[in-house]
């Protein structure tokens, strides 16, 4: 197998500057390799930087230092030094993320909001909002919703139609922050079915994850912060 | 990958002795919205008036690809060929409806008019355009005839971006668009033009004071203080991981609200 993310000597610190310029400390020096179709875990207590690693990966933290190399359209590109453009094209066709909160626009239907990703990378309509529909149903969101914008639904319904987006067009590399946060037993269930689907056809996985059942059920090892 | 759409290069205004932009650089590329976003007197109202070719700066340059490769320096261009441009490439959507409209007009013929100056001349198509832009704009088509001083603010704005979009533009300038409509009517405005963007591939500069609208509308962000850009990056880096003292302040006295 061959590495589809290598991530050297990354070092982050949030410097706040209202806050007599204070200094917190995330990540220093951290160096992995994650080979293509891997499932990995991210551990560590609360505070070690396990969102925050994710959120570098994916661009929306800017790395103090280090480099992040991820495997994009047959050559390597560093999310650390990227422009802003080149990242869009690394999120379009790359990289996936599942994040904790959906951030509702007020009028778009559930469906459309999970069929974006694809609509995005210029994939049909119909097949689009087919997919979508398909992921809906599969976390039990009531056909009855899915023509309506999910700013109105519940918190729990909410984080499913996130989690459906975030499965709905699939990346390379898929990015985790506890998608199972807030659901009942029987959704968690459903969504490490789409894990284990994911992680059938290839999927490279990073996630973090609730706890060390879930961990141990979705990945093959675990890297640890602490 | 393609050439920028715009180019924006040491992009300079002076008042006076007072910069009011100060050696602005960027670029935008086909279908990316950017935002620029700042307090009032930090330049971005100034800087959006000379990249759209409303005013000329002091020292710089902005450099247009047309659709066909050519590429217009919008300065060094001829009064006839700006204004072609801005008639055919460009719109311009202004804070205040007034400032965009034709007050004295009909609502189709505010639509109508845009359509014309591109060379449309029969009137069944252009009357269909217009009732079409209308619905699309969410006014119903049995308003087509009234004033657009019968039309709320809400209603105005809408008509304006109608009249900006009914000629397809591949770029469009937009001043604060909701600024001064009530939140209802500013989220289904937004959501609105958010559609529209997306819909017709469209290119936006969006000056805004609103983190809001730069987060819904945009992909990009420029942040605006005493003239200078101090911060730029994807919309959810500036937002979630500000680095500069000043957009620091902006993003914590804001997005607790």
């Amino acid at each position: 197998m061959a590495p589809i993310l290598k991530i050297r000597k990354l070092q982050k610190t949030f410097t706040l500057h209202h806050q007599d310029g204070a200094e917190i400390p995330v990540l220093e020096n951290f160096t992995a390799s994650i080979e293509k179709g891997e499932a990995v875990a991210i551990s560590g207590s609360s505070g070690k930087g396990k969102s925050s690693l994710l959120k570098l990966i994916y661009g929306t933290y800017r790395a103090g230092g280090g480099s992040i190399l991820v495997r994009h359209k047959r050559t390597w590109a560093d999310i650390a030094q990227a422009e802003p453009h080149d990242i869009m094209d690394i999120r379009q066709h790359t990289i996936g993320f599942v994040t904790q909160f959906l951030r509702c626009v007020p009028r778009v239907p559930a469906e459309v909001v999970v069929a974006e990703p694809l609509l995005e990378r210029g994939e049909e309509e119909s097949a689009a909002l087919r997919r979508a529909r398909e992921l809906l149903a599969h976390l039990h969101i009531p056909e009855r919703l899915w023509h309506l914008p999910p700013s109105t639904f519940s918190g729990g319904e909410q984080q499913r139609v996130n989690i459906a987006r975030g499965f709905s067009a699939r990346f390379p590399i898929l990015l985790l922050d506890e998608p199972t946060a807030s659901l009942d037993k029987k959704n968690r269930k459903r969504v490490f079915e789409l894990i284990e689907e994911e992680r059938g056809s290839g999927t490279t996985i990073i996630g973090v994850f609730h706890d060390a059942a879930e961990r141990r059920k979705a990945s093959d090892r675990e890297i640890n912060l602490d | 990958m393609n050439a920028p759409l715009l180019q924006v290069s040491g992009l300079t205004k002076n008042y006076g002795s007072t910069p009011a932009c100060n050696d602005i650089s960027f670029a935008l590329h086909p279908g990316e919205v950017i935002a620029i976003v700042g307090e009032s007197g930090s330049g971005k109202s100034t800087l959006l008036r000379c990249i759209s070719g409303q005013m000329e700066p002091s020292s710089g340059a902005v450099a247009y690809t047309h659709a066909d490769g050519r590429v217009t320096d919008l300065f060094a261009a001829s009064e006839a060929e700006r204004r072609n441009l801005m008639r055919k490439d460009w719109g311009f959507v202004h804070q205040d409806a007034r400032d965009g409209l034709r007050m004295g007009v009909s609502a189709g013929a505010n639509i109508g008019e845009s359509l014309m100056a591109v060379g449309s001349r029969h009137y069944g198509k252009i009357r269909a355009s217009a009732e079409d832009w209308l619905s699309r704009v969410e006014i119903a088509a049995s308003r087509i005839d009234d004033s657009p001083w019968s039309y709320s603010g809400g209603m105005r704005q809408r008509l304006q971006i109608a009249r900006n979009l009914v000629t397809a533009p591949r770029l469009v300038f937009m001043d604060e668009p909701t600024g001064g409509l009530d939140v209802s009517v500013q989220a289904r405005l937004l959501d609105l033009i958010r559609g529209l963007v997306r819909n017709m591939k469209l290119a936006a500069v969006v000056v805004t004071h609103d983190l809001a609208v730069a987060r819904l509308l945009s992909s990009r962000m420029m942040v605006m203080q005493n003239g200078r850009v101090v911060e730029t990056g994807l919309t959810d880096q500036v937002l979630e991981d500000p680095q500069a003292p000043y957009t620091q302040l902006l993003v914590a006295s804001v997005l607790q609200a």
